[in-house]
């Protein structure tokens, strides 16, 4: 990504280089450093380290890896919204203070609610591996651990994306983000007390949703706390700013969202069969809590279609178009080359990945272990 | 005065990635000639196993830094440079895979592919990491907007319209591989004992021969495709400390290697490796891409300030040859420059 700034976004490079090259570069200097460098003593040091020492290495990858992730969000969220910046007269941004450039609310809200996820895919891999091994019957006593961590962990976790960071970070784009809220939402006409959709089909032509669920003023509730508040609608805002793939970013909300609150209910569930000590044994909450494995994977490509979908038709929020932004001097065919490459390389490796983590998941911990440290 | 500190810390960034990942490169391009049975592979293999990736990150911190301290720079050279720094995407994470899933498939064939593809992709990255500086040093078409596209190649010429690749480039590639694979030889003859060692060892000197080649030739033709390089040096001829450098590691290397004392020998080719980059920048330096539709179009370093100025005082006092120098580079010495490529305060 470092690199596609460059190569795809050239012209929007050459003019924010001076803000969002700062949080990248420290990005690289810092955290990959730690992280690669820890990485490489947690694999590989395990026999020729103290146990506290490769705690600590864990620690420290833990640590790089979220340094890593802030930095990139705080670059994402100074393209949603821009803070502490001055523009020159050649039309290049200058930051003003890198204190505030950190500190953007966005930022901080995108960042907690962001990291939330991570700590959701992590719980559910974890608990899928668990209900893995008892609905197969061995490995039973690693199942359980898996089980109890993992649900634990999902639990605390997906009520945290739903609230505060969900609902915080909802209300801030509905204030800054007009647009993007009423897309995500498809609303069409302004009013007090607006719905809720569950679902239905955004119709551009018409200006209405086909085939609505709604839930009656939730809308209104959800983000100003009242039923009779006014929600600005996309009639309210010129065509010409209206998110480029409305649909699409419409259905990325929705699938974000419903999928958020079905790990809250199931979390909720394994819970209490949980605190009942009756978890391993209720075969539906294992096989569930299996089924919902890729499911924080679609959760979390959603929220960032959503947010990056909902910026649109705008690069740097309300300051550069996104078509003012990417390189002239490479040509269309040129990046459906690169991109049919990518979309190879990312098939192959996504295939890869899914045999290779079967295979260490059904060959157990002990086996990873024992097979992790290569002959020396 | 800030363009100058940002200049030689991207300059820092780039000579430690090279001297850094070099080696594990080499012996990726190594590992399928040298090695004879899976022992000796894994040996071969765990021993940059810990560091490759770490290795790398330099090339992500400098990309980084390049970002920040130079957006002109970065925007135009790659976007210019789209097509092979794709392919070199695509290769760092053909060679990641390939290292790091070799020992997760017990199948033999499993792992001979993956062999092949780390040996292969390794050899082309040196070739195109080679041929990048090459680029950087012969120049690129920059138009007035400083902007501009190149293709992988064109007719092999490093005319006003060259390619990526052309006759020059490639031997910028060539030098690359031999010196990379040598520096990985380097690290194998300390990291390895027995039998491997040894092979190690000898093939060393064929390298080494090659390489000397290669460096004197390449020597010859960056100043033939762009003289400017010497002007730098012919006008602070306490530089030329950099060529002897070069002399004086090849040597090291040679000498150490033949001595049996494989770390001194290793870090002689981490000199090598340094004086040949610092040598490149210097030869650029202030200009960070020149342009070969006229210097007009370079992209360069904004015009020192005084204190710069101070700073770059011919150490020595003008030679005879230094005066004769200046008239031989006035024609190519650098214009204008038309962008502030420095950012305020960092």
């Amino acid at each position: 990504m470092e690199f596609e700034f460059g190569t795809n976004w050239a012209r929007f490079s050459r003019l924010s280089g001076g803000v969002i090259g700062q949080p990248l570069a420290m990005e690289g200097v810092f955290s990959f450093f730690l992280e690669s460098a820890f990485l490489g003593l947690l694999l590989y040091g395990e026999k020729r380290i103290s146990k506290l020492m490769h705690w600590f290495s864990a620690v420290m990858v833990f640590v790089g890896s979220w340094i890593s992730g802030f930095f990139i969000i705080v670059t994402d969220a100074w393209m949603q919204h821009p803070v502490a910046f001055d523009r020159l007269p050649n039309g290049q941004f200058e930051v003003l203070s890198f204190w505030q450039l950190l500190m953007n609310p966005w930022g901080l809200l995108q960042y907690m609610h962001n990291m939330t996820g991570a700590v959701i895919t992590g719980s559910f891999v974890m608990a899928a591996t668990g209900a893995f091994y008892l609905l197969e019957g061995r490995l039973e006593a690693y199942g359980r651990i898996f089980l109890k961590v993992g649900v634990i962990a999902g639990l605390i976790s997906s009520i945290l994306i739903i609230f505060p960071t969900g609902d915080l970070h909802g209300k801030y784009v509905a204030r800054n983000q007009p647009a993007a809220i009423a897309a995500m939402e498809g609303l069409f006409h302004s009013g007090a007390g607006a719905g809720l959709v569950l679902m239905g089909q955004p119709n551009e032509e018409t200006g209405q949703i086909d085939n609505p669920i709604v839930v009656n003023d939730m809308l209104s509730f959800l983000i100003y706390g009242t039923t009779k508040a006014e929600v600005k609608g996309l009639d309210q805002i010129p065509h010409d700013q209206w998110p480029t793939a409305l649909p699409l970013l419409c259905y990325a909300y929705h699938i974000m969202a419903g999928l958020g609150t079905w790990f809250a209910l199931l979390m909720i569930v394994c819970a209490l069969l949980l605190w009942r000590k009756r978890l391993t044994t209720a075969r539906w909450a294992l096989w569930a809590l299996l089924l919902s494995f890729p499911l924080p994977y679609i959760a979390n490509t959603a929220g960032w279609m959503t947010a990056e979908l909902g910026r649109q038709p705008w690069l740097i929020y309300g300051l550069m178009r996104t078509g003012e932004g990417y390189s002239n001097t490479v040509s269309a065919s040129n990046g459906l080359f690169t991109l049919l490459g990518f979309m190879g390389l990312y098939l192959l490796l996504g295939i890869l990945f899914t045999v290779l983590i079967y295979r260490e998941i059904s060959s157990g911990p002990e086996a990873v272990l024992s097979d992790a440290v290569p002959t020396k | 005065m800030m363009g100058f500190i940002w200049f030689w810390l991207v300059a820092v960034m780039i000579v430690g990635y090279v001297v850094l990942d070099g080696f594990d490169l080499g012996v990726g391009v190594l590992h399928l000639f040298l090695v004879r049975n899976e022992t000796e592979r894994r040996t071969t293999l765990a021993s940059i196993g810990p560091v490759w990736d770490g290795n790398e990150v330099w090339l992500l911190a400098g990309g980084g830094t390049l970002y920040f301290a130079f957006p002109l720079l970065y925007a135009s050279a790659f976007s210019g440079f789209y097509l092979p720094l794709m392919i070199v995407l695509w290769l760092l994470i053909l060679r990641g895979i390939s290292v790091e899933l070799r020992n997760h498939v017990e199948v033999g064939v499993w792992r001979a592919l993956l062999d092949g593809l780390f040996g292969l992709s390794s050899a082309l990255l040196t070739i195109f990491f080679g041929a990048a500086l090459a680029n950087v040093l012969r120049g690129v078409p920059l138009q007035a907007d400083g902007y501009f596209f190149l293709p992988l190649w064109t007719n092999w010429q490093p005319g006003p319209h060259p390619g990526i690749l052309d006759w020059y480039t490639v031997i910028g590639g060539l030098v690359a591989l031999v010196a990379l694979t040598l520096h990985g030889a380097l690290w194998l003859t300390i990291k390895t004992s027995g039998e491997l060692e040894q092979r190690a060892r000898r093939i060393v000197t064929p390298l080494w021969i090659a390489l000397v080649a290669l460096t004197l030739i390449s020597l010859y033709a960056t100043i033939a495709v762009r003289p400017a390089s010497l002007y730098n040096y012919f006008n602070y001829p306490a530089t030329f400390i950099v060529p002897f450098g070069v002399v004086a590691s090849l040597c090291g290397i040679w000498l150490f290697n033949r001595k049996a004392q494989p770390v001194k020998a290793f870090l002689s080719s981490c000199l090598y490796l340094f004086f040949m980059l610092a040598g490149a920048c210097w030869g650029l330096y202030p200009t960070l891409l020149p342009a070969t539709t006229g210097t007009a179009n370079d992209i360069t370093l904004k015009q020192p300030e005084p204190q710069v100025r101070i700073l770059h005082r011919p150490l020595l006092p003008a030679s005879p040859a230094s005066r004769s120098a200046s008239g031989f580079c006035r024609r190519h010495r650098p214009i204008a420059t038309r962008w502030s490529t420095v950012p305020g305060d960092g």
